[in-house]
């Protein structure tokens, strides 16, 4: 047990060392052109790809549930139509869940 | 926009406070899932929940339960759950300049630097904005992650399926609404965006999970080197002669 404690505050402590060293490079460091695209495109990357896995993997295989798929689908068709932040997750998560409902997820 | 402030029923921070609010109770609702996996996975109800309360971020945390669960080396355990974590690292460098914190501020605010803060700071037009999404994203997620861990640790997580409401839908849907407008903004943030995705899923069979969010870090330096090397953004360097 005190073995899984002391992996469990040395994750917490690396957790928080890492997020706190993000905040604080200097902003200099990204004065310069390429790391500072770099940056700025990170977020677009990471978040991409956790709303690609979150919505086609379980785990480390790749399976398409239906009604989430239905439920990422509205969330576009919302966004194209310019639909507010709130109402775009809420339509999300009514169509999967409408589906399940069903029956049909 | 103070000049408006008489006219304007809503004030221009109410709209990432509210998003940011309903976002945190919804996703942080997650935590039931962690409490429960934790549980069975062998840690105890209060390692569960302090990993809630001071790791507090939730790839992390899945992925040293599964270590545990697996029987795995603890040395191990804690290292992949802190490679894990390195992606808010990234995010903090995007972040630092929007957020301005300094001193006891900063440390506070180091906490709350993982994906959804991030998505909905990041998706505001202006630095106050900005700061008050942030903060309410913080806020209610912290708060729903931890009292829903400990809901889940103590063994409540069987009383129904967050799938059903379709809970599970939220994660995704909010993070493509969130970079919407910077996939609206040009054709190296659609590249960027499609191919972290790309990335992500080609590496998840093969990679534990999280892993293969981190690589997906890789698109933007390829933006960033397209960008760069001025042959335009459909241009990636070394490309086609």
């Amino acid at each position: 047990m005190t073995g899984t404690w002391i992996a469990v505050l040395a994750t917490a402590g690396g957790c928080y060392a890492l997020k706190l060293a993000g905040l604080t490079v200097p902003q200099r460091l990204l004065a310069r052109p390429l790391p500072r695209r770099f940056a700025e495109l990170v977020p677009v990357a990471l978040l991409a790809a956790l709303a690609a896995v979150q919505t086609l993997a379980s785990g480390q295989a790749l399976h398409a549930d239906p009604a989430r798929l239905a439920g990422m689908a509205a969330a576009v068709a919302a966004l194209l139509a310019r639909a507010p932040f709130l109402a775009v997750i809420v339509t999300a998560a009514g169509t999967a869940a409408a589906l399940r409902a069903l029956g049909l997820g | 926009m103070a000049d408006q402030a008489g006219q304007q029923p809503v004030p221009a921070p109410a709209r990432p406070v509210r998003d940011g609010l309903m976002l945190g109770l919804a996703v942080g609702t997650s935590g039931l899932a962690f409490g429960a996996a934790a549980v069975s996975s062998g840690l105890t109800a209060v390692q569960a929940c302090v990993l809630s309360l001071l790791a507090y971020t939730g790839a992390s945390q899945f992925a040293l339960a599964g270590v545990v669960a697996a029987g795995g080396s603890l040395v191990a355990g804690a290292a992949s759950a802190v490679l894990l974590g390195s992606r808010n690292a990234l995010y903090g460098l995007r972040l630092a300049g929007l957020l301005q914190v300094r001193g006891p501020a900063r440390l506070l605010a180091a906490h709350g630097v993982i994906d959804e803060s991030t998505a909905i700071a990041l998706a505001q037009p202006d630095g106050a904005s900005a700061r008050a999404g942030f903060r309410a994203t913080f806020a209610s997620l912290y708060l729903s992650w931890n009292l829903t861990t400990a809901i889940g640790a103590l063994g409540a997580g069987r009383l129904g399926s967050p799938q059903s409401i379709g809970l599970d839908v939220i994660g995704p849907a909010a993070f493509l609404a969130l970079i919407w407008p910077q996939l609206r903004a040009g054709w190296t943030e659609r590249g960027v965006g499609l191919l972290g995705a790309v990335i992500a899923l080609a590496a998840t069979p093969f990679c534990p999970p999280g892993v293969p969010v981190i690589l997906a870090a890789s698109a933007a330096l390829a933006g960033a080197l397209a960008d760069g090397t001025g042959g335009g953004p459909a241009a990636p360097a070394g490309g086609l002669p």
